[in-house]
């Protein structure tokens, strides 16, 4: 423990931590109250000390913290403006300054971004990608925000700390992986939701005959069919499993990773057909069209669809159970977030930051930008949800485990070289499933074997 | 007295005159219709993106691409809004031009060399600069990620103390990858020069430099404008480097306003095809702008038989 | 003026000249030496590690062949990539690039309209790679695109591995034609028109001409459109990867070298592997070239 520097933090540290959450906050508030009469002008020197685990400051913080943000569209860049302006109004002293890179190329090229002259705090997900950095000793740790926080569920710290314990990332929004569907024409077919596979089945063939394409689906892009395999690895093996493979601790030749290939090899027939040409915007379009049933894709579905009416028909159902052992505790539910960098120019004022962004307030400027998503805090309003926000609210919050989505949970190199065209070629080819668990086994032992 | 008599005057005017022996008379008609199919053949692709970028979104996502409507300009005055054009154009610019014109030179001045003077090493320099076209830009892209966050510079030179996201470490390497093929290119069309232009200057006492400027280059110009569109088509239209060696969003060229139109997961195409359409108006004002001069110029064959 | 200069050869130069030239070979060589070669090399050995690109370079371990031997064995995209390279190649050798020179022939003419019909057939090479896919997914797409609805088929163009690298090659070609046109224009405004009258005088056809008296006048750009015609289709990389990153049967070498480095992926080792066997394909198109040119002089 640091010595205390200012009259504001010893007070704070009289609180014990045994305190709960909501009173620990006013307490603290209280003592800000009590540091800026007693000297304001010593507080805001030291705090913007940024050498060194300074902790979060609990005073002012002056100086500009810099964000690197990859939200570069239009209503989310107004959006990420909106609540730094926030910051900087509730922290006079303070500038943001934001530089904002397109999504696609910030993605890309985080591994330079990082290793040249990366922002204090940037824009990032949770998952093994946050944790790979975190080993690397590219960004920062920031245990020490985390012990202020409140409002968020334990599931939420869990993916937000890496191998070592340590907290590294703080969520700012979440979404869920689910089946969904257009609440009208189930409504207009009488088709029920299916709750086991053998319901899924016979819905398909329903839809069937009724010529609608039972499972909407477009690979074109690749990623979207990861979440095919992972809802169905989650049914057949569990939570646990599904982790373990995807840290490449699993043989892929594995007679349980054969059993969910050969169960999507069962259901196959059901997808649209062709998937490899479509994206999953047009597949979402048919889906739109109505010219098919169901579609397995994230909540940011909705954005596809137009406001009102049409996203209000949108609704969704949880993938159907496999196995009665397993059930259907297990979601996938990647979260986005921030990150600091390992030497920020102003650690202080980013720490603040990040402790900001972890606010209801923060969270639901956030979600102005973008309705198909829900706040992590769990004491955000949530009375301006949509309906579709608030099951998926619900649904996140019901969950036992959540995963993030392959491509979060796995190596980058893996996921995009090897199981990308792996299984593009699955769907190309279902018969040959030794095969090709064969090959990804191979490709994967030389990447993680490295 | 064979000074006086300006080459590429000579050509233009030789050029410009009505070919003789054209299209046999009757069947006139046979070309022109020709070359207009094939440039309509050409041009539709283009011209259904175009009409397309013309339409509303939730319109041809309800009705497909195959219909008629929902027509706007709403695409066009969004894209300019949200692209931030005005910034990334200028971007472009500032790494475009001085990239083209550099690359040309130093192209120029290689090929001369080459063309003109029969040195022992002037295969092995041909050689050393067409194989660097060869290689693929994307694998050297972290070694020169690397090796300009080594380098240092003064301030003025670059914001950030390293070639990394500066403008100047961006040309200079546009600047390598092109000279390769330009250098090529050019030292075949001024192979093509005969030697006996030179003789009059050489014995006149002309230096070097007045011979690559006042004979060889002017000689060039269709060669040099051909590279110019192609040059400057590459450059602006090049984004692996920029992002990689660029680190600051606001310091991207206009290829990456195009991608700010992109959404995390949902794209308007048709918001993005608008955005394409303003984003290739300066290649085409070049190209327009160069056309011109492809007349004039080399004396192919001239003095072969 | 006035020569103070003894004539003493047409090259001979005087020590000025010397430096003149000296600075003219040596500075574009050095540009290239420094930002292509220097990093081409340090990509070669880098392709005998397993570097993710992360970390110090002293970090870096060697793996010897480890990485080459994987290509050949256990990566499945590998082989078709080369296969279709060979396609591309095959494809723009003996039907774009002809379409190009064709078009130069056909708009060289010079009959009225020809800016237009110049800048119809070049306009393809001008545009950026987010309108060029654009288009051709406008035209290609399964669900939406302008040949299946006009034919009523359901053929998947772009997901079909049989169908996509040939629906790709028609946009390539369409593309490609131009920029040759672009070259061999510059090339045919340079003929000396009296060597054309001479043949006309001669009463030789438009096609004779053309064969007989031009074409064997334009060899050196007839190389160079052969030349830019072979690295244009081992370095093809743009149009595929906008249509889908260069899978599902439109693997190139270029676009397995850039999936691996770029991105998050950062298989560094890996791809600069990939890279170096690209190195290594071209530069025997470079040594070929080069004995061309050799029996020339």
């Amino acid at each position: 423990m640091t010595r205390p520097s200012s009259e504001a933090e010893y007070l704070a540290r009289m609180v014990p931590p045994s305190v709960r959450g909501v009173d620990r906050r006013t307490l603290l508030r209280g003592a800000l109250g009590v540091g800026t009469l007693l000297g304001a002008g010593g507080l805001a020197a030291c705090s913007s000390d940024s050498t060194g685990s300074t902790g979060v400051p609990t005073g002012a913080v002056t100086g500009t913290v810099t964000v690197g943000s990859n939200q570069s569209d239009a209503v989310p860049k107004a959006a990420v403006q909106s609540y730094m302006d926030a910051f900087s109004k509730a922290n006079p002293g303070t500038t943001v300054k934001i530089n904002t890179v397109d999504h696609n190329s910030f993605q890309e090229n985080i591994n330079n971004y990082l290793q040249g002259s990366p922002d204090d705090v940037f824009t990032w997900f949770a998952g093994y990608r946050m944790q790979f950095f975190a080993e690397k000793g590219l960004v920062g740790d920031i245990s020490d925000v985390w012990k202020n926080i409140t409002g968020m569920p334990d599931a939420l710290k869990k993916a937000s700390t890496a191998a070592d314990g340590k907290q590294y990332f703080v969520p700012i929004t979440n979404y869920p992986w689910a089946v969904f569907y257009r609440k009208s024409v189930f409504q207009e077919k009488g088709y029920e939701v299916p709750k086991t596979l053998d319901d899924l089945n016979a819905l398909g063939a329903q839809m069937k005959k009724d010529g609608l394409a039972p499972i909407a689906f477009g690979d074109k892009d690749g990623w979207p069919a990861m979440g095919t395999f992972d809802q169905i690895n989650l049914r057949v093996n569990g939570y646990d499993f599904h982790v373990s493979l995807m840290a490449g601790k699993e043989a892929w030749t594995d007679p349980k990773v054969k059993k969910v290939f050969d169960t999507w090899a069962g259901i196959l027939p059901l997808h649209q057909a062709d998937s490899l040409g479509r994206t999953w915007q047009e597949a979402a379009q048919s889906l739109q069209q109505k010219k098919s049933g169901m579609y397995v894709l994230g909540s940011f579905l909705a954005q596809q669809f137009s406001k009102g009416a049409e996203q209000d028909d949108l609704d969704f159902f949880t993938f159907p159970e496999i196995d009665s052992t397993i059930g259907t505790d297990a979601i996938e539910a990647p979260i986005d977030g921030y990150m600091m960098s390992a030497k920020p120019k102003n650690e202080g004022a980013a720490k603040k930051l990040l402790k900001y962004i972890s606010e209801p307030e923060a969270q639901l400027l956030a979600l102005k930008a973008d309705p198909s998503v829900i706040a992590t805090n769990q004491t955000a309003d949530t009375s301006g949800y949509t309906a579709l926000q608030k099951k998926s609210l619900e649904y996140v919050k019901s969950a036992k485990s959540i995963a993030q989505f392959m491509d979060r949970d796995t190596r980058p190199d893996f996921a995009s070289t090897v199981m990308i065209p792996a299984i593009q070629s699955f769907i190309k080819n279902p018969k040959d499933i030794d095969g090709l668990l064969t090959s990804i086994e191979a490709q994967k032992k030389s990447i993680f074997g490295s | 007295m064979s000074v006086t008599v300006d080459p590429v005057e000579e050509r233009s005017q030789a050029l410009l005159k009505p070919r003789e022996g054209g299209p046999q008379s009757g069947r006139r008609w046979l070309l022109p219709v020709m070359l207009t199919l094939i440039s309509l053949i050409w041009l539709f692709p283009l011209l259904l993106a175009l009409v397309n970028s013309f339409r509303d979104y939730a319109f041809t996502a309800k009705n497909g691409y195959v219909s008629w409507g929902g027509f706007t300009f709403d695409n066009y005055t969004n894209a300019w809004q949200q692209a931030d054009f005005g910034l990334h154009f200028m971007n472009s610019a500032i790494i475009t031009i001085p990239a083209v014109i550099l690359t040309l030179f130093l192209s120029c001045c290689v090929a001369f060399v080459v063309a003109r003077f029969s040195y022992r090493f002037n295969l092995a320099l041909l050689g050393f600069f067409l194989a660097a076209n060869l290689l693929p830009p994307q694998a050297l892209l972290i070694p020169v990620y690397r090796m300009f966050r080594a380098i240092e510079v003064p301030l003025w030179i670059s914001d950030s103390g390293t070639l990394l996201n500066s403008f100047v470490g961006l040309i200079l390497v546009n600047m390598a990858f092109q000279i390769g093929f330009c250098a090529f290119v050019l030292s075949n069309y001024m192979k093509a020069l005969p030697k006996e232009l030179y003789e009059s200057a050489v014995i006149d006492g002309a230096s070097v430099s007045r011979q690559f400027f006042q004979i060889t280059l002017p000689l060039c110009r269709p060669a040099l404008a051909a590279l110019a569109v192609l040059q400057t088509t590459w450059i602006y239209n090049e984004f692996f480097w920029a992002t990689v060696l660029l680190q600051q969003g606001d310091k991207f060229p206009v290829t990456s306003s195009l991608n700010n139109l992109r959404g995390q997961f949902f794209t308007d195409n048709n918001l993005v095809a608008a955005g394409s359409m303003i984003v290739a108006i300066p290649t085409l004002v070049i190209f327009f702008v160069l056309q011109r001069h492809f007349v004039a110029g080399l004396t192919l064959g001239a003095t072969k038989g | 003026m006035a020569s103070k200069r003894k004539y003493r050869g047409i090259d001979q130069l005087s020590t000025r000249d010397k430096v003149v030239v000296s600075f003219m070979v040596i500075v574009p060589t050095l540009i290239v030496l420094w930002l292509v070669w220097l990093p081409a090399i340090g990509s070669v050995l880098l392709s005998f590690t397993n570097w993710d690109g992360i970390g110090p370079l002293s970090g870096i371990k060697s793996v010897g062949l480890q990485n080459y031997r994987d290509i050949a064995t256990i990566y499945p995209p590998f082989w078709p990539a080369i296969q279709h390279n060979l396609i591309w190649l095959a494809v723009m050798f003996l039907v774009a690039t002809p379409l190009g020179m064709l078009f130069a022939v056909l708009v060289d003419r010079g009959v009225a309209g020809t800016r237009f019909y110049q800048t119809s057939i070049y306009l393809p090479v001008v545009l950026s790679l987010a309108l060029i896919g654009f288009i051709w997914q406008l035209i290609y797409s399964r669900d939406q695109g302008l040949i299946n609805a006009i034919t009523g088929g359901t053929t998947d163009w772009y997901g079909d591995p049989n169908v996509n690298l040939w629906a790709a090659l028609v946009a390539a070609s369409w593309r490609h034609a131009g920029y040759i046109m672009l070259l061999y224009l510059a090339g045919l405004k340079g003929v000396d028109p009296s060597l054309r009258e001479a043949a006309k005088i001669d009463g030789a056809s438009e096609s004779q001409t053309f064969f007989k008296v031009v074409f064997p006048v334009m060899r050196p750009i007839n190389i160079i459109v052969l030349v830019v015609t072979f690295i244009e289709s081992l370095r093809a990389f743009d149009l595929v990867w906008v249509i889908n990153k260069g899978r599902n049967g439109l693997e190139l070498i270029s676009t397995l070298v850039t999936q691996n480095v770029v991105g998050e992926a950062s298989r560094i080792g890996f791809g600069s592997a990939l890279a170096t066997i690209m190195l290594l394909i071209s530069s025997v198109l470079v040594f070929v070239y080069l004995r061309i040119a050799m029996k020339e002089d």
